[in-house]
């Protein structure tokens, strides 16, 4: 009954929310007044989201969430985390049953402009990759012709599935299910060849499986996958807040603040560090938080390198290399725009 | 003009006006209110996203489709796939849910008890636990293509599906379905005949047998006539899959099995419910002017027992057509998983798509309750 359910409430919240919220774009006072952040997140990918025995959520994307509450609250414990799948999460924004995404969501030009969403900043940049039983022999998805593909649904991960074998004139056979441990499951018992999805995933995906040998990545990658947190469309302070909520871990990392050094930063003379901690100028009060909404990011969720090592790359099993991820300064992507 | 007002007639009309005009001005405001915050929020609006590219594959689709077809097409899919397993569980729970209500009943304990426990298990675990329990089951127990179980070296079985040699439609095959057609319309004048013959004479004619026996017969001979060539086209292993023949999925044979069993229960304790209501004194009396129990069950217990049991059926038609569509848990392409799922996704056009998939489930309670009146209508006991 679940899903069905699910679902049909979900469009019903939809409509309500839909029409309920008459002028209602205040996200950041309703934050504030209910004492707590609504994030939207996935309901379990090593990494990204995951939760320990004690139900404490952690990976590159909740740091998102709790970097803003930490700006928002000032305490980055204050968030309540709703899982969702991927057909269910812009659903779950536009009703307003969450007020932020940040559920490794692919920014893409139909999602932002169709959908009433704006996308915040990419905090994860990733491409799509293949994962083969050995057995099949294939060594590069050139050879794919013909397999049965699993993919989860309501993914740009299934649109790039179909635009690359069109484009390399090639058949397969889509293997489509709503949740991830199904296709995992469908995977595994053969229903299908191939598992694609975001390639950041396949190699804990790979681990995780029951015979681990019996399995390998392809060294092609399809697509770009730009993922990044997400707000509605209408509430530009939000959106604003939740963008430069991400910006400060990347510019602290710039400016070589980290969680343990922060406080000593706060005597730094160099003008860059004194504005983003909000010791100098009113950066925070321009966007309706408090003076110092960066420091307490900083202070306790920490810089992005920070948190990219301890979730997904080398202090972590996922062992990710920066790559792309890497600061400008070091040869990737991940760049702030200026805080003054 | 006071005294108007306490006139109850006018009273009660002006009442019901006020409240017709408070509904109209609240659905209104949520109306445009909802217009107005969608536009705010940049969220498309309106059907156009129907002609747009869908951009996502289907695995199981009953008329052409592929990623450049629109997404008004995948909704033709959807409801198809809806229409064409609601119709196959239907018909199958119908036999199995006859089938065991009346075993239900059976004199043999064992066989009785057998029946009420399988009614008892399967009407109580959730529907959806079973559709993926048995989804699950088919996949772990069937072998890959290359290992396929082989039959008369033309079906073949995997965990990719189940394949068999499809007819082209030629002279032969048209030849056939006429056929079919032409025995089913036989025996329906068969019966009419033979009932008659029945009140007149009390004789009786096994239309049963000689029905399977038309239904059989008058197709093989329609295959010589038509020129015996079928020209079929069979499955053949190329690459990593099957190609060519019909495919029926995993995902349709799991959700198929899992709602005939389940749908069978209610349907079981629909028809033991029907003939325990059934007076005992109708089969004492039958027994009393020499029925066979046979008899007594076709001629006297079933014809009264169905009346009672028709409408939790037909009841329980309607729930098919709704279960259907916990299919999303397992992938099968009906209306709710392609449509107000994946192009949902895509398009992000809750209130539209959500609202066309309401109507068609509306749409289809709406047939199923008016045949159930006619059916009522035409069971009534007629007083001679
Ligand atoms: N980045 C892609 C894919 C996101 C996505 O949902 N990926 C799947 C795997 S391809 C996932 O995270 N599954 C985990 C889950 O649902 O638990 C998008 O935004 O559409």
């Amino acid at each position: 009954m679940k899903s069905k359910i699910a679902k049909i409430s979900m469009a019903a919240i939809a409509v309500i929310g839909l029409s309920a919220s008459v002028a209602n774009a205040d996200t950041l006072s309703d934050t504030k007044a209910q004492g707590y952040l609504k994030c939207g997140i996935n309901s379990g990918l090593p990494g990204f989201a995951s939760a320990d025995s004690k139900g404490n959520w952690s990976g590159i994307d909740i740091s998102v969430c709790r970097a803003v509450a930490a700006a928002v609250l000032g305490d980055a414990s204050k968030v309540k985390f709703t899982s969702l799948n991927a057909k269910e999460r812009f659903t779950a924004l536009q009703s307003g049953e969450i007020d932020l995404l940040s559920r490794n969501t692919t920014w893409t030009e139909t999602r932002d402009s169709s959908l009433g969403l704006n996308f915040a900043g990419v905090n994860f940049y990733d491409g799509q990759g293949f994962m083969v039983h050995k057995s099949i022999g294939v060594k590069n998805a050139k050879e794919l012709n013909g397999a049965a593909v699993c993919v989860q649904s309501g993914t740009t991960t299934e649109l790039n599935l179909a635009d690359y074998f069109r484009k390399n004139g090639m058949k397969y056979k889509l293997v489509a299910y709503d949740s991830n441990d199904q296709v995992v499951k469908g995977y595994e018992s053969g229903r299908c060849d191939v598992i694609t999805s975001d390639s950041s995933q396949l190699y804990s995906l790979r681990i995780k499986l029951k015979n681990p040998n019996g399995s390998m990545v392809l060294p092609n990658i399809i697509s770009k996958e730009p993922l990044g947190p997400v707000v509605r469309q209408g509430d530009d302070k939000w959106f604003n807040i939740v963008k430069w909520s991400y910006a400060a871990m990347v510019a602290a990392e710039e400016a070589g603040i980290t969680s343990k050094n922060v406080d000593s930063m706060l005597k730094s003379n160099n003008p860059t560090v004194k504005r983003i901690l909000g010791v100098e100028g009113k950066l925070g009060e321009n966007l309706g938080l408090s003076k110092n909404f960066a420091y307490n990011i900083i202070k306790q969720v920490g810089n992005y390198g920070e948190v990219f090592d301890r979730t997904v790359g080398m202090n972590s099993p996922l062992k990710i290399k920066r790559g792309l991820n890497a600061l400008w300064t070091k040869g990737g992507l991940q760049y702030s725009p200026p805080f003054r | 003009m006071f005294a108007l007002l306490r006139d109850r007639k006018v009273r009660g009309i002006l009442f019901q006006l006020l409240t017709v005009i408070g509904l109209v001005a609240f659905l209104w405001y949520i109306g445009t209110n909802t217009v107005h915050n969608i536009e705010q929020r940049g969220i498309q609006t309106g059907f156009g996203f129907l002609n747009g590219t869908a951009g996502f594959a289907i695995n199981d689709t009953p008329v052409a489709y592929n990623e450049t077809y629109t997404h008004g097409r995948v909704f033709l899919v959807g409801l198809l796939n809806t229409l064409i397993i609601s119709f196959v569980v239907i018909i199958l729970s119908t036999i199995l849910g006859l089938l065991i209500g009346v075993l239900r009943l059976s004199n043999n304990w064992l066989i009785a008890k057998l029946s009420s426990a399988y009614i008892d298990i399967f009407r109580n675990i959730p529907i959806l636990l079973q559709i993926l329990f048995w989804y699950n089951v088919v996949l772990a127990t069937l072998p890959s293509p290359r290992k396929s179980i082989e039959l008369f070296g033309s079906i073949f079985i995997n965990n990719r599906g189940f394949y068999v040699p499809k007819p082209a439609l030629n002279a032969t095959t048209i030849s056939m379905i006429i056929a079919v057609f032409l025995a089913v319309i036989i025996i329906f004048f068969l019966n009419r005949w033979s009932n008659k013959r029945h009140e007149r004479t009390g004789q009786e004619f096994p239309v049963l047998f000689t029905g399977i026996g038309l239904i059989i017969v008058l197709p093989i001979i329609a295959f010589f006539i038509g020129g015996s060539d079928m020209n079929l086209s069979y499955p053949v292993l190329k690459g990593f899959n099957f190609r060519g023949g019909k495919t029926f999925y995993p995902e349709f044979l799991a959700l198929t099995f899992a709602l005939t069993i389940y749908t069978a229960t209610f349907i079981a304790e629909a028809v033991r419910s029907g003939i325990e209501a059934v007076s005992k004194g109708q089969k004492e009396a039958a027994a009393s002017i020499g029925l066979s129990s046979y008899q007594s069950l076709k001629l006297v217990v079933l014809p009264q027992a169905i009346r009672i049991a028709i409408p939790p059926t037909i009841n329980q038609y309607l729930n098919i057509v709704k279960n259907s569509s916990l299919a999303t848990a397992i992938g099968y392409p009906e209306l709710v998983t392609v449509f107000a799922g994946t192009s949902l996704n895509q398009v992000g056009q809750a209130i539209e798509i959500i609202s066309m998939t309401m109507l068609v489930y509306l749409v289809v309670s709406l047939a199923v309750s008016a045949l159930l009146n006619w059916i009522n209508f035409k069971m009534k006991i007629k007083e001679r």
